[in-house]
């Protein structure tokens, strides 16, 4: 029987070995042209959107035929890409790929490098302007294009300000003074369980929504610059402890919402990008003001909560992914995305390049002016390495106040210092 | 033809006997290895199926532990060099890891003996005349066969801080409450598996039972044993096989906890007490990119599992 079994092993592996070898053309043309394929994400918005564009392109280009579909569904969209790079079934072209695994996606060799197009890098320079360095890989190159952004600020509920006594026209919440006040003031009056409800949990992504917006509107930095972290900061720590003091003043809760707290009036306030305009417009009347710094100057930033679109290798006709992926960006396109989804176009000047629109959506106007100084998750090795070891370090001295938090963000940079050198 | 281990220790017939010569084993069945080729085809699918999802996945794991690997497209060339052991000291020297194991450890003690206990009572409950018999079996058989999912929300709903536990509780409530308490997360986690999985081990007791010959029972009754005495001296010892089964097949679903502590407690909270070594497995291979040392901690925690499985067996065994 075991002779039997062990003679069976080279088969069945030879049979594994051959579901995960088909789909990959490394040798592929820049400049091949044909039928693609292509994912975008499965919001409604988007999805209206995206069924538009691929319309519009698919009538002009009979034989270069774009075929679209949702991203599968997973745990996560970055999961599932990773999974479909390893199997050699990704498709040309994914509207919805996260700055922070593009490190990982390229060392898979998943990702096409959108400069070694000849006129790559000159059309992702004039779209995204200045911002556009935050988005380069360590080798120099671009495996990335910066597609969307939600810049992310603090909403908050009128109805329950005005209940706690607060000003809602104008609330104070510049400073992190004021920051404290305000949620101590809604918490007391009891307008709201918590003042504010990020989720305390452990997934690597979480800081994005509560500590990095802070940090980023406080020193205007990425996590990690010149490979060195940069939380263990003055100014890291003081927008950490804002945090420690609101989790122990249970102005923020530390058990998870199972739901949003915004939406349903148990939290005065969130931390959030231009889409949940037209989700909170007409359950909650609301205002959004910036993020908050320790002496209430105008931050430096805000956390971009960016979305790119990646060309992957297995892509067969990379001439027309380029083509596909310069026409879903261009100015017209880029016009019905914000029309539709209310998220910011990756694209210098953008108030300006859509005057009319902005005209009429007052709303998101502060939101684009956001838009122009966003800070981006770090294009460093080790990325979501990065972001957990951070996280569980914030998770224990902040949410959970345990140990002493100099230290524990110290800690965390001198390894976070070592994953971003590649180790 | 050279004779073969069974044929020279075949009795020979005594002299003066009219014994028929044994006919020659034919070639192809010394090929297989004694074993009928017919029944041989027969099981190839399965042999095929055990190679393809178990063996080689294995095998291929504790490969992938000792090398520098990670997942790339097809048709990338990148060096995927022996490492050793690295791969096992770079996760044994990580106190995540430590934690992990020391977290599953607790989870163990508390969940297999209220599985094992709570599923033997239950079932010769169970296996008793009672009124309803049927709905209770039913019902105990339910959250097994619910998507964890949907019992996790339930779950949430009785043990958040407003939960209805906390309500009936009052001022007695822990603060902070279950999920947020580091020392009573995965104490919440481990109650919560055990009453879920409850009902696929009463029935496997069930099954033991109705083997026990009733006459066992009744002897006993008219020597004048009290029920204790019988379900001590007659149920748990007829029972032993599916003690066994019960106890190993609880401690390996234990051990590849997942799903409990990344939805119930939110990915492994509080402060990591609940992170469990395949969370953590989750974490370094899919989300981070390091499949060899997720294979490591799969190695070791095999490994951990067998031995604890291997004591089992001896302890319950035994004469």
């Amino acid at each position: 029987m075991k002779k039997a079994l062990f003679a069976l092993l080279p088969v069945a592996a030879l049979t594994l070995s051959a579901c995960g070898s088909s789909g990959s053309d490394s040798s592929a043309s820049n400049s091949s042209h044909g039928p693609i394929t292509i994912w975008y994400s499965n919001n409604a918005q988007e999805v209206a959107w995206g069924k538009k564009m691929v319309a519009q392109w698919n009538a002009g280009h009979p034989k270069e035929k774009i075929t679209a579909q949702e991203i599968p569904a997973g745990k996560s969209s970055e999961e599932v890409i990773g999974a479909a790079i390893t199997a050699g079934n990704a498709p040309c072209l994914i509207l919805n790929t996260a700055p922070a695994a593009v490190p990982g996606f390229q060392k898979q060799g998943g990702l096409v490098a959108l400069d070694d197009f000849p006129d790559g890098r000159r059309y992702l320079q004039e779209r995204v302007g200045g911002r556009l360095s935050q988005y380069a890989s360590p080798d120099g190159k671009y495996y990335q294009m910066p597609w969307k952004s939600n810049p992310v600020m603090i909403f908050y509920n009128k109805e329950l300000f005005k209940k706690a006594g607060l000003n809602p026209e104008n609330p104070k919440l510049a400073s992190y003074q004021d920051f404290l006040d305000t949620s101590r003031k809604l918490v007391a009056a009891k307008a709201a369980k918590a003042a504010i409800w990020p989720a305390p949990s452990s997934e690597f992504y979480q800081s994005w929504f509560d500590y990095y917006p802070m940090f980023a509107a406080q020193t205007g930095k990425q996590l990690v610059e010149d490979g060195k972290a940069q939380f263990a900061s003055a100014d890291g720590l003081k927008a950490a402890q804002l945090w420690k003091t609101m989790y122990a003043e249970h102005l923020a809760p530390n058990e998870k919402y199972n739901g949003d707290a915004f939406a349903d009036g148990k939290a005065a306030m969130a931390t959030v990008g231009p889409w949940a305009i037209s989700v909170y417009g007409d359950k909650v009347k609301w205002g959004a003001v910036p993020v908050p710094t320790s002496d209430g100057a105008a931050g430096k930033g805000t956390f971009s909560d960016e979305k790119s679109i990646g060309m992957y290798t297995s892509c067969k006709n990379r001439g027309t992914a380029w083509d596909v992926m310069k026409f879903a960006t261009s100015k017209d396109q880029d016009g019905k995305l914000l029309e539709a989804t209310g998220q910011m176009p990756m694209r210098s000047d953008l108030t300006s390049a859509y005057p009319s629109y902005f005209a009429s959506h007052k709303d998101y106007e502060v939101f684009a002016r956001q838009a122009e100084h966003t800070i981006e998750a770090p294009n460093v090795p080790n990325s979501v390495e990065i972001w957990q070891t951070f996280r569980d370090a914030y998770t224990k001295a902040v949410i959970f106040g345990k140990g002493d938090l100099a230290t524990a963000l110290k800690d965390a940079a001198a390894k976070v210092n070592e994953l971003a050198q590649g180790q | 033809m050279s004779s073969t281990a069974s044929d020279v220790h075949r009795p020979r017939p005594s002299a003066g006997t009219t014994t028929k010569a044994p006919t020659p084993r034919p070639r192809w069945r010394l090929r297989l290895g004694g074993h009928q080729p017919i029944g041989m085809l027969f099981v190839s699918p399965y042999l095929v199926y055990l190679a393809a999802i178990f063996v080689y996945p294995l095998g291929f794991a504790v490969w992938m532990s000792f090398h520098d690997y990670f997942f790339t497209a097809p048709g990338v060339q990148v060096d995927r060099p022996f490492v050793g052991l690295d791969n096992y000291t770079t996760v044994l020297t990580d106190p995540e890891v430590w934690r992990s194991f020391l977290n599953i450890a607790v989870f163990l003690v508390i969940n297999v003996p209220l599985t094992t206990v709570g599923s033997l009572v239950l079932a010769n409950a169970l296996n008793k005349k009672l009124p309803f018999r049927s709905f209770f079996r039913t019902a105990y058989y339910i959250p097994y066969i619910t998507a964890s999912v949907a019992v996790v929300g339930v779950w949430l709903f009785l043990f958040n801080s407003d939960g209805l536990v906390n309500q009936a509780l009052g001022p007695l409530a822990p603060d902070p409450s279950w999920l947020v308490n580091s020392h009573l997360a995965m104490p919440v986690v481990a109650v919560f598996v055990a009453w879920k999985q409850l009902g696929f081990f009463v029935v496997l007791y069930l099954s033991a039972l109705q083997n026990v010959p009733q006459e066992l029972y009744e002897s006993a009754a008219i020597d004048g044993a009290g029920r204790m005495r019988i379900f001590r001296s007659i149920t748990v010892p007829a029972v032993r096989p599916a003690t066994l089964l019960v106890l190993i097949l609880a401690t390996i679903t234990g051990a590849n906890l997942f799903t409990e502590p990344y939805l119930l407690t939110s990915g492994g909270g509080p402060d990591g007490a609940t992170t469990s070594p395949v969370l953590l497995m989750y974490q370094r291979g899919l989300q981070q990119g390091h499949p060899d040392e997720a294979a490591a901690i799969g190695v070791i925690l095999v490994v951990l599992i067998s031995a604890v499985s291997l004591g089992y067996r001896r302890l319950v065994e035994r004469d």
